[in-house]
């Protein structure tokens, strides 16, 4: 008996999975270079910060060309750092776009976005131009590979980041983390609330 | 076995049955609309502002049909706030709408609306906000309908027929852009047949 629960357990979450498998990175923009790795493991790190604690500083060359240190923001900005897993991939192509037309939205709470994956630069930018003119910097978190994604505790075992949100006030200090099932994108109204929340 | 077992049993089958049925559904439905057929079976839901209820001509006050539409032509458009060649489309499909309502021919006689892949109604109303969008935009937040246009890329656009007796079917279907309002329109009004016909 308990065997044929097992099994029909298996069978129920393999359906659901099947029927709940979305497709993200639809626009026809991205033709048909993009990397479809399956379903992956939602999330396969520990995290190594907690909301209050400070960001770990760090320094990453941005796609301009730009070094780009998130201690420059320290009493200007409030800081939202999205990790996404890799170039070319379903999930993460369609995110950044997303955050391209709300930088109104950015603006409103006095934040800033820098979007880091492992990626080196030269892929990152055959990447990044298929998705228009970003307003906000891309930052290649290659080598030492993904020592930053790492810092946070958000480096995945295959070397990939985790699709990873940190909100970070103006003093440096942790307020909001949401590592997301990576084969999903975090809905855009659960950034903006936690944005809304830095003013509180 | 016992009597919890057993009834544990017949639960999970019945899950099962029910998910299995969901898969069938779903992959009956797996293909792109095509022209001279119908659309898949799909309802949405009725719009929140008195102006998008107005525009479409809706009587009802549940969940509608295209074919409920107040039009000979409803012009579907698959798109995503997420998708950039979507986001650079945006103008030109705004000018396709201002086309049509200036033109007293047309006026009342082709629809537009939009439904959003996988974007939550916030991510809808960011898109719409943005753009300036002046038709009804529909969230498809589980991406259901998007399932059952066969996972169409996007943006995707569907030209419907509306026949006086309520019976409908698809005139045109195809992904990428308009390609410019006039000549869109000019095109819709030929393989839809409007062309050939007066005003009523």
């Amino acid at each position: 008996m308990k065997r044929k629960i097992h099994l029909l357990c298996t069978l129920i979450v393999f359906l659901i999975v099947f029927c709940a498998s979305h497709v993200f990175a639809l626009s026809e923009a991205y033709k048909k270079n993009i990397y479809n790795p399956g379903h992956l493991k939602p999330t396969d790190s520990v995290l190594k910060v907690k909301v209050g604690d400070r960001a770990p500083n760090f320094s990453l060359l941005s796609l301009s060309g730009e070094r780009i240190s998130l201690s420059q923001y320290r009493g200007n900005k409030n800081v939202v750092l999205s990790f996404v897993p890799a170039a070319w991939t379903p999930v993460c192509s369609d995110q950044w776009p997303g955050y391209n037309i709300v930088e109104d939205i950015f603006k409103k709470y006095d934040a800033t976005l820098l979007g880091i994956t492992v990626d080196n630069l030269p892929t990152l930018h055959a990447w990044t131009t298929q998705m228009g003119e970003l307003w906000f910097p891309v930052l290649s978190d290659f080598w030492p590979h993904g020592a930053v994604a790492d810092k946070y505790g958000v480096l995945r075992s295959d070397g990939t980041a985790e699709r990873a949100l940190f909100v970070i006030d103006k003093k440096g200090i942790i307020r909001f983390i949401n590592v997301n099932d990576i084969n999903q994108r975090p809905k855009l109204e659960e950034l903006v609330k936690a944005l809304e929340g830095l003013g509180k | 076995m016992s009597k919890i077992a057993r009834r544990m049993f017949i639960v999970l089958s019945a899950a099962a049955f029910w998910a299995a049925l969901l898969v069938s559904l779903v992959l009956a439905n797996a293909a792109p609309p095509q022209p001279g057929g119908p659309l898949p079976d799909f309802k949405l839901p009725i719009p929140e502002h008195t102006a998008d209820k107005e525009y479409l001509g809706l009587t009802t006050s549940g969940p509608f049909t295209i074919a409920q539409i107040k039009a000979q032509v409803v012009i579907i458009e698959i798109f995503s706030m997420y998708c950039p060649y979507c986001q650079r489309e945006a103008p030109e499909v705004n000018r396709l709408y201002e086309i049509i309502e200036n033109t007293p021919d047309l006026k009342g006689r082709i629809k537009l609306i939009g439904i959003g892949a996988g974007n939550t109604p916030f991510e809808v109303q960011v898109f719409k906000g943005k753009y300036k969008v002046p038709f009804p935009l529909f969230p498809d937040e589980q991406f259901t309908l998007h399932k059952a246009f066969g996972e169409v890329r996007t943006p995707f656009f569907i030209g419907v027929r509306i026949n006086d007796d309520g019976t409908h079917r698809v005139f045109y279907a195809k992904l990428g852009g308009i390609e410019g309002a006039e000549s869109f329109v000019k095109l819709i009004l030929r393989l839809s047949g409007l062309e050939k016909e007066k005003k009523p």
